[in-house]
């Protein structure tokens, strides 16, 4: 929707978006090409995670945080068994991260093939959604289904379901997925990676504007491999720091327009801060494996990626990175190993992170001897994101003030669509104000 | 004849029931030429104006505006399905429901007064009628198909009621709760998810509530002869379905031993 203020502003409006994961809408007001206020609304519910979790047992989150997010539950579930091991000052041993790995590689080509094919893509080729794109591209949207599939498919291997799997615990499985059971899912994945390298030749040819933005990235970086289960923090402008000082660097706003809370790291002193696909490829763009790396630069992107409409092209080299370390890991995988390590409950207070499909997800829980929770905090991508979200749409409308509105808006609609916004995970850990009836 | 018209709707939720139906990649295109989609945000641009012959709808009632939008939704359906455990029984969000209001003082929040929300999160049938409910955290895809093959045809849906025993039965499952001394809620909890916890060595948590004739107190008692403790019990009958009836009163029966809450807010 768009109306002329009476002063002579200019108001564009769109109040819902659409193709997002959750429900959020957009305000930007423009007096004399000048933007005068840009708001990415998070109208979504407060379901009040943090407050509940408060009393529940030490054992509970990876269950209880999957139901943040439908689209990531993995996520949720790899970050909290982390954080709630580090309280309890338990490491798992290798097998158990090497599983949490292959199952969180289904989890990013189950969301990457979801964002790349049927929410992104249909607005580089003119389309309102991927069932109307397939009328005129079946063979992209059957690409884009198998991919995702067999992500899915993984999933229900190693988790008993792609949503909400129920194999994760903390200390690591309930049952090791057997080699025999990785091996069938071989002709699959074998499928998937010739899909995933077509598929980043497919995004490649997306025609995207000159946009490139300064932001400061950041990602997770691990010992070896592309970040993805865990990882410390590093940045653009050359920081780093652990995990468990993130929320010292990070800050929470809380801010009047939306449901989900700003994050600023070290003060805002770079502007706003960017984590997710272009954060990750920036800082770990030299520890993608050798076919992801000639995907990237056949798709001509460089060690760096700056530009927000190219992150469908960085998601579909990400694919490539999970489908080639899911290979790796199910044709190396020997039974055996114990499942799982115990961790009894201690008092004390435990950090944990990962990369979702979004960007760096981070837990920090404290609990008391009997391991019940006292304090927990989650920071999601798309919080962290938000105000780089606010800052592209602000750059944008004034870069294009000459195209109109409905052009436009739908420009900003996919502006925001560049970061797969998952509104779901951004907005469940804000405190209470009750409304009795 | 036209196809029907089917819409989708969230409400408080994680999305990950209506991603169900985006998951169904076998199914999805076909689907679209039995039916138009003509409202479902999360997948297209396009809206089709309502009446719709069947909704959808995902996620509990927890704001003011939530009460009038599923009016609305409700008057502008001809069928109206309830899909997963927030909408059918309030969902991991109904926690609130049992929560100490001083406790919930005592909080420190930044800015309350930006943020709308009623005390307690409800299921879609306590304010309007509901057609048929899908059960489970998250919604089985098998399930999902049934139902809208279902209300396609025009007949009733074949889902049953009865408990996940039958599903490790008919997998053939060693019962974990006989052969190790797992607690498990499968006894109590519907079928619908084929059994999956126990085919990976754990116990049922009831992701899908409770079943048609659930006794809850015989598998209280028996978790708690096998070693749980009263607060231990109390959590395993209030996670994703807090709110359904049978594992609310189950929950409540143990708030005392626990040393725990006031029963459900307003309850004398």
């Amino acid at each position: 929707m768009n109306h002329k203020l009476t002063d002579g502003g200019h108001v564009m409006q769109v109040g819902t978006l659409a193709r997002v994961e959750g429900e959020g809408a957009m305000h930007i007001e423009l007096r004399d090409g000048r933007v005068t206020d840009v708001r990415l609304r998070i109208y979504e519910p407060p379901r009040f995670y943090e407050a509940f979790l408060r009393g529940r047992a030490w054992t509970e989150p990876p269950d209880i945080t999957a139901r943040i997010c439908g689209i990531c539950p993995v996520a949720y579930q790899t970050s909290a068994c982390w954080a709630i091991e580090d309280a309890c000052g338990v490491a798992v041993p290798e097998e158990v991260r090497l599983m949490r790995r292959l199952l969180y590689c289904g989890e990013w080509i189950e969301s990457h093939a979801l964002h790349v094919f049927l929410l992104h893509a249909p607005d580089f080729l003119g389309y309102d959604g991927a069932i109307e794109m397939a009328a005129d591209h079946p063979d992209v949207v059957e690409t884009g289904l198998r991919l995702k599939k067999a992500g899915n498919d993984l999933m229900r291997v190693v988790g008993g379901r792609s949503i909400h799997p129920v194999n994760v615990r903390v200390g690591g499985f309930y049952r090791m997925p057997l080699a025999v059971e990785l091996q069938t899912l071989r002709p699959t994945l074998v499928r998937a990676l010739e899909d995933a390298v077509e598929t980043v030749r497919l995004v490649a040819g997306f025609d995207v504007p000159d946009f490139e933005q300064p932001y400061e990235y950041v990602a997770l970086r691990a010992p070896e491999g592309y970040p993805i289960e865990v990882g410390s923090v590093v940045t653009s402008s050359g920081r780093s720091f652990e995990v468990r000082d993130f929320a010292t660097h990070v800050e929470e706003l809380h801010v009047a327009h939306s449901n989900a809370l700003h994050a600023r790291l070290d003060g805002g002193d770079r502007g706003p801060y960017v984590v997710g696909p272009l954060a990750r490829y920036t800082l770990n763009h030299d520890r993608l494996s050798p076919l992801a790396r000639q995907a990237a630069a056949d798709a001509g992107l460089g060690d760096t990626c700056r530009n927000p409409f190219r992150s469908i092209v960085v998601r579909a080299v990400e694919i490539v990175e999970a489908v080639s370390e899911v290979l790796r890991i199910v044709d190396g995988w020997t039974d055996g190993a114990a499942p799982s390590v115990a961790v009894p409950p201690r008092a004390g207070e435990g950090f944990g992170a990962s990369e979702a499909p979004r960007g760096v997800l981070f837990h920090r829980y404290v609990l008391d001897a009997d391991g019940l929770i006292r304090d927990a905090q989650i920071v999601p991508p798309t919080s962290q994101n938000q105000a780089g979200v606010e800052a592209d749409l602000r750059r944008l409308v004034e870069g294009w003030t000459g195209l109109d509105d409905h052009a436009l808006q739908h420009r900003c609609e996919q502006a925001i669509r560049n970061y797969d916004p998952c509104i779901s995970c951004a907005t469940h850990f804000l405190d209470l104000t009750v409304d009795r009836r | 004849m036209s196809r029907p018209k089917l819409a989708v709707w969230k409400f408080a939720s994680c999305d990950g029931c209506q991603l169900t139906l985006l998951n169904c990649e076998d199914e999805l295109i076909p689907l679209a030429g039995e039916v138009e989609i003509a409202y479902f945000p999360e997948a297209t641009r396009a809206v089709v104006e309502g009446p719709y012959d069947l909704s959808l709808v995902e996620g509990s009632i927890t704001t003011p505006g939530d009460l009038e939008r599923i009016e609305q939704v409700r008057r502008a359906s001809r069928r109206l399905v309830t899909i997963g455990a927030c909408a059918t029984a309030g969902g991991i969000q109904a926690l609130r429901d049992f929560a100490d209001v001083d406790e919930f003082r005592s909080i420190v929040y930044a800015h309350p007064e930006y943020v709308e929300t009623l005390g307690q999160s409800t299921p879609v049938a306590a304010h309007v009628p509901v057609d048929f409910e899908l059960r489970g955290c998250p919604i089985d895809r098998g399930q999902l198909l049934e139902v809208l093959s279902a209300e396609i045809q025009g007949r009733a849906p074949r889902i049953p009621r009865h408990s996940v025993c039958f599903e490790c039965k008919r997998r053939g499952t060693v019962c974990v709760t006989v052969a190790h001394g797992t607690p498990c809620l499968g006894p109590v909890t519907q079928a619908g998810c084929g059994a999956l916890c126990p085919a990976y060595e754990r116990g049922c948590y009831g992701c899908f509530g409770p079943q048609d004739t659930p006794n809850t107190a015989s598998i209280a008692a028996r978790l708690r002869r096998d070693g749980m403790a009263e607060d231990e019990v109390l959590r395993v009958f209030r996670t994703f379905n807090a709110g359904a009836e049978a594992f609310r009163r189950e929950s409540v029966r143990h708030e005392a031993g626990a040393g725990v809450g006031r029963g459900r807010k307003g309850e004398p």
